[in-house]
């Protein structure tokens, strides 16, 4: 990926917030990042990290009582803060697109596949029945269905969890959008068809210059298939760089502890077959609801100090390489080199 | 499909033949319907001969294998007091009960279904808060009271509409019905919002229930994300998903309502089966009872086998027992 392409998405010191019965739950906070035309986005962390709200904040989905209190989000340069419920609504499954994890709930369920296709055409073009028709077969086509015109008559419940999967990406991909949010597609399926489907859509979006964020909890999904890597801990991007700045010379003790309790992750460089001992960080994930002041890891983190309880410091070991720690692993390039 | 109904008509008998038997023996129990019927001046030799007419001399299981010959002929007896047969006089009702009911039910369901999806859009809303608590107030007070409520305040304070009666009616095609003229919408407006009251609450409260549920659901944002219409999302979505319930319950209540009308009936002097079934059962009137009970458990089933298809054709995930694919 050429690092001078402007990109796809912008996102800047976004921050969305619930205000929930004791307190306010800040789920996204001060996050920044941006997607280039093709490039492909991981955005990792433990569950309740925000993965998630990150993703729904973008589509401008954030239901109350949460919100997006602060930040900007920059679709190829125009500003989505701010925009009207109508002016929302144009763009999502036209230019931003969404998949979810679970293929089995995404569906409605008694609606057939052609109607749920044909609708999201039709919301944002103006197009006969028959011609969204057209589009939906070879969106189906185009993902691996076989026999795609039998499916377009068929029922959710009569496909597999990964040909429903599929339908999802088919539909997130009908409009050609401009960005692809992914919020861990394959979770829910086996492991056959989530590296399947991990290579379709990365070919998928390598050919049509769609920027994508694959949200996972997997380190071992973001090596083959993310280009630059987000972590995520309470919230906050904790880490962020190349796939290879960020698995093999991670500079948060949490991406560390990740790595450290993911079986196989290997990158280009990495040694195959190379068994680790694996060690699962330890402690829980915090709640937002009662986070510790400053680095919201120090309960867990094997290196902190009492500096720690103060907010962390942006450190850049390398270009494009950002960790928010006090005492990261490494913050020279000197350091990444050994 | 056909073997499914078939199975369920086979089951419809078995539940009438033990309904009759329960009702026959139930009747008996209460009381001689001669001690009502005859003169208690009259002779011994006149009830006798009364009893004999009736068959009432017979041992009952006598009674009971006479009237189960009969009605396996399609004949279930005629009435002791009136003497004319006694599904005749039941189904000569049937019309102004069913138009109170099919009233009541529309009410019901053209005000339940925009009010719940209200609700449950918009729960915490005025509008939204103001419904529901309708709806538990609907839910709440006894029908006979907001019967009485009503007719003090529409017909005898402000004398908008009549307190009883069924009014004009009009033939089409030899059923009897008030819809066709002015004075007799009159005459159903009262009782029909009577009946609907509790339906029209029930109805609500189970729409509010799934659409907030179907929000919930990952289909919803899914549709959302979509980009689709709130029209949309909501009038297709959401609305075709809680519907499977409420057809169920709507042809459920319906049932209900063509049975136990009784009280909005005779609270309303509404000539309809309810009132004819209080009048049969103070008589003793047996055959009328046993009657109007199998009548009602038959539309029972209609109404069930009806709800039960639609529920098919509504849900793709349902397959009716017994239907090849
Ligand atoms: N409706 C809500 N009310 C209060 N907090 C919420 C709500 N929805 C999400 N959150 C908070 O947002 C956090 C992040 O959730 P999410 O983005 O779904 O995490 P992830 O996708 O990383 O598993 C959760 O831990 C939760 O505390
Ligand atoms: S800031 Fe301190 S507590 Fe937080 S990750 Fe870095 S060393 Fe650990
Ligand atoms: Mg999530």
């Amino acid at each position: 990926m050429s690092a001078s392409a402007p990109p796809t998405l912008a996102v800047e010191h976004l921050t969305t917030r619930f205000a929930t019965r004791d307190g306010t739950v800040t789920a996204v906070d001060d996050v920044s990042f941006s997607v280039a035309p093709g490039e492909v986005l991981g955005l990792v962390g433990e569950s309740g990290s925000g993965k998630s709200m990150t993703g729904f904040s973008i589509l401008g989905l954030v239901d109350p009582p949460g919100e997006i209190a602060a930040g900007s989000i920059r679709l190829n340069g125009r500003e989505l803060r701010g925009l009207s419920a109508a002016e929302w609504r144009a763009l999502r499954g036209d230019r931003i697109a969404m998949i979810f994890q679970d293929p089995m709930m995404t569906l409605n369920p008694v609606l057939r596949i052609d109607t749920q296709m044909i609708e999201t055409v039709r919301a944002h073009r103006r197009l006969g029945r028959a011609a969204a028709r057209d589009l939906a077969r070879d969106a189906l086509a185009r993902v691996g269905i076989p026999s795609p015109d039998e499916r377009l008559r068929a029922y959710p419940h009569e496909l597999s969890g990964g040909m429903r999967q599929r339908v999802a990406i088919a539909i997130a991909l009908l409009n050609a959008p401009d960005l692809i949010i992914a919020d861990e597609p394959t979770t829910a399926l086996d492991v056959t068809i989530q590296a399947q489907i991990l290579f379709e859509m990365q070919t998928l979006c390598r050919q049509s210059g769609t920027a994508l964020i694959w949200i996972t909890h997997d380190l071992a999904v973001v090596a083959g298939l993310a280009d630059r890597v987000c972590v995520m801990y309470a919230g906050r991007i904790v880490e962020q760089g190349s796939t290879a700045q960020v698995l093999e010379t991670p500079a948060h003790p949490y991406t560390r502890g990740l790595l450290d309790s993911t079986p196989a992750v290997q990158t280009a460089s990495c040694n195959a077959g190379q068994a680790r001992p694996l060690h699962p960080i330890p402690g829980m994930a915090p709640s937002l609801r009662a986070l510790p002041p400053g680095c919201a890891f120090c309960p867990r983190c094997g290196r902190a100090s009492t500096a720690c309880e103060a907010t962390p410091p942006l450190v850049e070991p390398a270009p494009g390489h950002v960790v928010r720690c006090f005492h990261p692993l490494v913050t020279t390039l000197d350091e990444a080199a050994r | 499909m056909p073997l499914f109904i078939l199975r369920r008509g086979l089951q419809a008998l078995n539940v009438l033949f033990v309904m009759s038997l329960l009702v026959f023996a139930g009747v008996y129990a209460i009381g001689n319907p001669l001690d009502l019927l005859v003169d208690p001046n009259a002779t011994q030799e006149d009830m006798a001969r009364a009893a004999a007419s009736l068959g009432l001399d017979q041992p009952l299981w006598v009674q009971y294998g006479r009237f189960l010959a009969r009605a396996l002929q399609g004949d279930l007896g005629d009435s002791f007091l009136h003497g004319a047969p006694a599904l005749g006089l039941i189904v000569e009702r049937l019309p102004a009960t069913l138009e109170l009911a099919v009233v009541a039910m529309l009410v019901a369901v053209l005000l339940g279904i925009p009010l719940g999806l209200w609700a449950g859009l918009r729960p915490d809303s005025l509008p939204g808060k103001t419904i529901m608590a309708g709806s538990i107030l609907g839910f709440s007070l006894p029908t006979f009271w907001v019967g009485l409520m009503l007719i003090m305040v529409f017909a005898v304070q402000l004398g908008w509409l009549p307190a009883g009666g069924r009014g004009p009616t009009t033939d089409v095609l030899g059923v009897s019905t008030s819809l066709l003229t002015m004075e007799g919408w009159r005459h159903l407006l009262l009782p029909a919002a009577n009946l609907a009251l509790f339906k029209l609450s029930l109805i609500i409260r189970l729409t509010r229930s799934g659409t907030r549920e179907a929000l919930l659901q990952d289909y919803v944002k899914f549709a959302r994300a979509k980009g689709l219409s709130n029209v949309r999302v909501v009038g297709v979505h959401v609305l075709k998903n809680i519907l499977i319930p409420i057809v169920t319950v709507v042809g459920l209540e319906f049932g209900s309502l063509i049975a136990f009308s009784v009280v909005t009936e005779s609270i309303f002097a509404w000539p309809g089966m309810g009132k004819l079934l209080l009048d049969s059962i103070t008589q003793l009137d047996r055959p009328v009872v046993v009657a109007y009970l199998l009548l009602v458990v038959t539309l029972y089933v209609v109404i069930n086998l009806t709800v039960d298809l639609l529920y098919a054709a509504l849900d793709p995930r349902v397959r009716l027992a017994g239907a090849r694919q």
